[in-house]
């Protein structure tokens, strides 16, 4: 029998190019200077709720932005190293976060309609259209 | 610009902030007088540097006077801190791309101390966040985080999208903090942006302190803000009868209301004091950074280690300015800091130290202890285990290995 599909979800402002990608879902806010091995992709801060996780290729959904001025080159650095997440999805985010992910050529979005805790989970396949400003998933794990 | 008769550099500078002013709604842009950028080989990598490159040779050349943050490399210390000489060549390179620019490479997160010093209402573009949250908030100047590349931007176009703290509504306090704590120690101003900021992750969240029992110094203020922006991603707070736009409780909400009302007494203060586990583990490292040192902190470590000497095995690390490490040292407080065995490295700021997680490794730290609160938040993704501790105390515990909070 075919699941059935979690709503969409809207968002306030997005960025970026449409991108489909399994989600990984935080519960703690993130920074790339703070949390993020940068050269492995790898969440290295102790104690971060996706400690040990990797973000490279996955979108990730988190409920906002920590610190700090370094995601205006790190994104990009992070991009080239081939590490990047395919979106970044903040409930509030900081202009850092948005240049960086400008710059990088990152899909970024902010704000949302729904809690995405209650419908996406870590490993559902999701797609973020920036146009639309919307959130969907497409596969569930 | 955009039809790129100011040349290629300029047009993808305006480009790239104009893709930023749409996120945000921006209506249109504002002229800026000063740029602070951050810009090293740590934090931008080899594809940050080729884009630097790039740039120079398409002839980019700031229109507005801009200056650099704090680096990663204090090149008269890069063997005796075992960095990567390859890097350090690298931190050179970029270096000379930034002042083909026309970048002042003064290299310091205190600029508001010690380079520039903006007037009430003047719209800036700076990077590092403690740099924005002092000129919005005590200087009441206008500026946005503005991260490395869009600072480059601004520095090219001379001007930056109008959002966020360029806006009358979004410098409205947001939050009451009623402080009755009595803070003795920057240290304890850092705790105070600790316990605000960290319960509030909102880069448009701005507190308004209200009942200050004295009137804070440069530093006192310096320490609070670079611990909220760090805790809390914000750029902005009021202290009323302190900082410009907060001459009464009422002027400082701008006639709304507070969201929220917290009370910050000595028992929090002590609370984040008591929070920190050394983990049973020696307290071997010591660092006064993030931000750089002003002369009068430099001073005060100075009296503190005048005559004592860093215990065997232990390291104390100082970082600050090119010109504060001059001032110093013609007075002599220099002299003093390094015969007690402390490292002072100009330029930096240890947290974005090229090669940190290797250094930690090499040397066995497993605590940092640090008088800054924003340094020993921000430092986590290297696998310090931090511990904030008062000014004096920190200075102790460099001296005989032992915490006696």
């Amino acid at each position: 029998m075919k699941k059935t599909l979690p709503p969409t979800i809207k968002v306030d402002r997005a960025f970026g190019d449409v991108v489909e990608g399994e989600a990984l879902v935080s519960t703690e806010g993130f920074s790339p200077r703070y949390d993020l091995d940068r050269w492995s992709g790898l969440i290295s801060r102790p104690g971060h709720a996706l400690e040990g996780h990797n973000i490279k290729d996955k979108v990730l959904i988190t409920p906002s932005a920590k610190g700090g001025i370094a995601a205006g080159w790190a994104f990009f650095d992070i991009k080239h190293k081939g590490i990047a997440p395919k979106a970044f999805v903040f409930g509030v985010t900081n202009p850092v976060m948005v240049q960086g992910a400008v710059f990088a050529g990152i899909t970024i979005t902010e704000g949302w309609s729904a809690s995405p805790y209650k419908h996406i989970r870590t490993g559902d396949l999701v797609r973020v259209d920036p146009k639309r400003k919307t959130i969907q998933v497409v596969k569930k794990s | 610009m955009l039809r790129g008769e100011m040349g290629p550099a300029a047009k993808e500078a305006l480009a790239l902030q104009i893709e930023v002013g749409r996120f945000f709604g921006a209506k249109r842009f504002v002229p800026v007088s000063n740029v602070h950028m951050m810009g090293d080989i740590e934090v931008m990598g080899d594809a940050g540097k080729r884009f630097l490159e790039r740039m120079a040779r398409l002839g980019a050349r700031c229109a507005r006077p801009t200056t650099t943050n704090a680096r990663c490399i204090d090149f008269d210390y890069v063997a005796q801190l075992g960095q990567d000489p390859n890097e350090a060549s690298k931190e050179k390179q970029l270096i000379g791309y930034l002042r083909k620019m026309d970048v002042v490479t003064a290299d310091t997160c205190i600029n508001y101390q010690t380079l520039y010093q903006p007037h009430r209402g003047e719209h800036v573009a700076w990077g590092d966040t403690g740099t924005v949250i002092y000129a919005n908030s005590v200087y009441g100047a206008r500026s946005n985080f503005e991260a490395g590349p869009v600072a480059l931007a601004a520095g090219i176009t001379g001007r930056v999208p109008e959002y966020g703290f360029h806006l009358d509504e979004h410098r409205r306090g947001t939050i009451l903090v009623n402080l009755k704590a009595d803070l003795k120690d920057l240290a304890d101003w850092g705790a105070v942006g600790k316990i605000v900021g960290s319960a509030r992750q909102d880069y448009f969240a701005v507190p308004v302190f209200n009942g200050v029992k004295q009137t804070p110094t440069a530093d006192e203020l310096k320490h609070l803000g670079a611990s909220l922006a760090s805790y809390g991603s914000m750029g902005m707070f009021h202290m009323v009868g302190v900082t410009p736009e907060a001459p009464t409780l009422k002027t400082a909400f701008g006639g709304g209301k507070p969201s929220a009302a917290v009370t910050v007494t000595n028992r929090d203060i002590e609370r984040v004091y008591a929070s920190y586990d050394r983990g049973g583990k020696p307290l071997k490292l010591v660092v006064f950074s993030g931000p750089q040192q002003s002369l009068l902190e430099m001073k005060r470590l100075a009296d503190l280690l005048h005559g004592r000497r860093i215990k065997p095995g232990s390291h104390l690390f100082v970082t600050t300015s090119n010109g504060v490490k001059s001032a110093a040292n013609q007075l002599g407080y220099l002299e003093t800091i390094e015969a007690a065995g402390a490292i002072v490295l100009e330029g930096v700021c240890f947290y974005i130290l090229q090669d940190i997680a290797q250094i930690r490794v090499r040397h066995g730290w497993v605590n940092l202890v640090t008088n800054s609160a924003k340094l020993a938040n921000i430092i986590g993704a290297h696998k310090f285990k931090t511990m904030l501790r008062r000014t004096a105390a920190c200075i102790d515990i460099a001296v005989t290995g032992e915490d006696r909070i």
